[in-house]
């Protein structure tokens, strides 16, 4: 693993920053991990403990928050503002849900790609934050053919 | 040995079976916590241990806890013969990185368990994909651990992403902005 210079696939080495909330979005995320080969990953999620499943990444852990936990969702924002600052990735990728969507927002302010993964979990709608999510992601997508429209959400596979 | 089941096969090495009962970290599912634990009940020789969350109903028969941490609840998952699962996205995935047979029951928002019918919408789509047991009334459970344990059938697809998303997401990331 060199610190810079070039990846595997002889394009530059990157920085993404992938976030997601803890549970099925973080198991969605993990599923994504053989497309980060040869680039520096920092990741991003809400529980305490998942360290041990992302062994020589830095992690950050963030407040959870959700629609329904308003102050919460502020805290969350700040700190992800911060993180963001600090990091500058070249790429955010997210599975969702809050903590991604501010991710997502904020990294495009500083200049990063981004790319927005809806959840398996959504097969007849959209939740909350993928549709609020839309203006920001340079890449918006649903892991369901039947979700696909014209103007996105776009299908691309899924992560089983 | 799959002819015997995994319960004859636990059994053969000196263990007992064990079922891991899961209803996630986010609301309480009385009705498959409830469901298990009277299962457990009649059937003494089975160890069944649960994650039972914010569930009202506390089990007598089911050895329980109400959060567990990520390390842990992996340790349960793979000490498992089965997974026993409110149809959660997460948990679904780990049955299906780890090989381990799963039945789910999708709550239902008609009966307070969750705030819309996603999991129902899910398990429908995922059960033609996946090769996952799916319930959705508490008196399909036991015809259901039988025919699972019967027919060892474990869920597809073990390791990553679909190539197709792998690729698409390589190519976003080497892409020049």
């Amino acid at each position: 693993m060199s610190q810079s210079g070039t990846s595997s696939q002889g394009g530059r080495r990157k920085k993404i920053l992938a976030v997601s909330s803890s549970g099925g979005h973080w198991i969605e995320l993990l599923r994504l991990r053989p497309a980060f080969a040869g680039h520096e990953v920092v990741y991003m999620t809400t529980q305490k403990g998942s360290q041990s499943q992302v062994l020589g990444h830095r992690l950050h852990i963030v407040p959870d928050a959700n629609q329904w936990t308003k102050f919460r969702l502020l805290i969350t924002l700040v700190w992800v503002f911060f993180l963001i600052a600090r990091e500058r990735p070249d790429i955010v990728i997210s599975t969702g849900a809050a903590p991604g969507y501010f991710a997502v927002r904020f990294g495009k302010w500083f200049g990063a790609r981004t790319l927005w993964l809806e959840s398996i979990a959504n097969a007849e709608e959209l939740s909350l934050s993928t549709r609020l999510v839309k203006p920001y992601a340079d890449l918006w997508l649903t892991q369901w053919p039947h979700m696909e429209t014209p103007q996105g959400p776009f299908y691309r596979g899924d992560v089983l | 040995m799959a002819a015997y089941g995994n319960a004859a096969r636990s059994f053969l090495q000196g263990g007992c079976a064990l079922i891991f009962v899961t209803v996630g970290t986010q609301l309480p599912f009385d009705r498959l916590v409830k469901t298990m634990d009277a299962w457990a009940a009649r059937h003494p020789a089975e160890q069944v241990f649960g994650q039972i969350g914010n569930s009202a109903y506390t089990p007598q028969f089911v050895i329980w806890t109400r959060f567990s941490p990520p390390e842990s609840f992996r340790e349960k998952y793979q000490a498992a013969d089965l997974i026993v699962s409110h149809a959660g996205i997460g948990n679904i995935l780990l049955a299906i990185e780890l090989q381990k047979p799963i039945i789910v029951m999708p709550r239902r928002a008609e009966l307070g368990e969750h705030r819309n019918d996603h999991q129902m919408a899910t398990v429908k789509r995922l059960q033609e994909k996946a090769g996952i047991g799916v319930i959705y009334e508490a008196a399909e459970l036991d015809q259901a651990i039988q025919c699972t344990r019967a027919t060892n059938i474990r869920p597809s697809r073990p390791t990553a992403a679909s190539t197709e998303l792998l690729t698409t997401i390589r190519d976003f990331i080497g892409a020049d902005s």
